[in-house]
């Protein structure tokens, strides 16, 4: 392996990039593949392109066998990031078990008092305002976004921020009728219904769910099935 | 938050900049009862220092060996450990599974 090739496989990383390297197993030959520079010094043809970009997108490293040339991919793709805005009390709950579930997860709250270390030990805490924090983490198709705080102040403008986004999900608590208020609100904003039925609202899946800890269990199940493109039933 | 693994490539490149000779072992494919994943990787040091799993021990004394070669010759390989390889036994991967590793040094 370049030494190159390393730094850029590691630098992918911290700029949330998909990446994989690629390796003739025949030849040794290594070129990275990633959007836009698809390993194309080891001439592969359409049908082993494809094969690697399916591995690619599907974070899946290994050997594939394929037109008589082994390949080696070794795919690196960013951890799916939750940013729950709120630090409240499901926060508390939702946090750790969604670090459990394999996010990366970042709490926004620009209310110093909720977003405290001892409150949330380990989690990334940012105290800027909503939409501030969410363009500076930068948004991707592998981040999520949940609104926790009820407080159209600090809800409305991650949600704004959510919905100019690709993020795979967008979760907002509260109740039914506050969820209707605040439809109303970001149709005002100039939000068609296409893009407001990206919200899950109120967030999380109908099971009965009361304690904070309970609520968490029902947005992350949400979440997962987001995540999967797997219906819920 | 603190789930992430650690970023082996990440040491691998720190070593390298701190002017260590640098070997990396890759899991490229597995059979059966592999405890590790194809994609699993385990970084070497020219010391024999090393970071990251390809098999969570059973292995790994062997992958050092070869990696070691591999900083002092500059050769690429790919090693098989499995059932159908006496070194299985030696090096104790006797749960059935297999895998192989591809070994490179860091240029």
């Amino acid at each position: 392996m370049k030494a190159s090739d390393l730094s850029r496989l590691v630098t992918a990383r911290t700029e949330r990039r998909p990446i994989a390297l690629v390796t003739d197993l025949g030849s040794h030959e290594q070129a990275l593949f990633e959007a836009g520079n698809e390993a194309q010094s080891l001439s592969l043809s359409p049908a082993q392109r494809d094969a690697v970009a399916e591995a690619l997108a599907a974070n899946r490293s290994g050997e594939i066998e394929i037109e008589g040339r082994r390949l080696l991919v070794q795919a690196r793709v960013p951890d799916p990031r939750l940013i729950v805005v709120g630090a409240v009390h499901i926060t508390q709950a939702l946090a750790p078990m969604a670090a459990l579930a394999g996010y990366e997860v970042i709490v926004v709250d620009p209310r110093r008092a909720f977003a405290t270390a001892e409150r949330f030990p380990g989690v990334t805490l940012r105290h800027d305002w909503p939409d501030e924090a969410l363009d500076a983490v930068r948004l991707d198709a592998r981040s999520a976004v949940v609104t926790l705080t009820h407080d159209p102040k600090i809800d409305d403008p991650a949600l704004d921020r959510a919905l100019r986004s690709p993020v795979f999900y967008i979760g907002a608590l509260g109740s039914k009728k506050t969820h209707a208020a605040r439809l109303q609100r970001l149709a005002e904003a100039g939000f068609d219904q296409a893009a407001l039925a990206r919200i899950h609202g109120p967030a999380g899946l109908a099971i009965g769910a009361k304690s904070p800890a309970e609520i968490a269990i029902s947005v992350l199940a949400q979440l997962t099935s987001a995540r999967h493109g797997q219906p819920t039933r | 938050m603190m789930h992430q693994e650690e970023d082996v490539l990440q040491t691998a490149l720190s070593w390298k900049e701190a002017g260590r000779d640098v070997a990396i072992a890759t899991v490229t494919s597995t059979w059966g009862s592999s405890p590790r994943p194809a994609g699993s990787q385990l970084v070497v040091d020219g010391s024999g220092a090393m970071v990251g799993s390809v098999s969570g021990g059973c292995i790994e004394g062997a992958v050092v060996r070869e990696a070691l070669e591999a900083i002092a010759d500059g050769k690429p390989r790919l090693l098989d450990f499995g059932v159908t390889n006496e070194q299985a036994w030696e090096v104790g991967l006797a749960c059935g599974g297999k895998l192989q590793v591809y070994v490179e040094r860091l240029e």
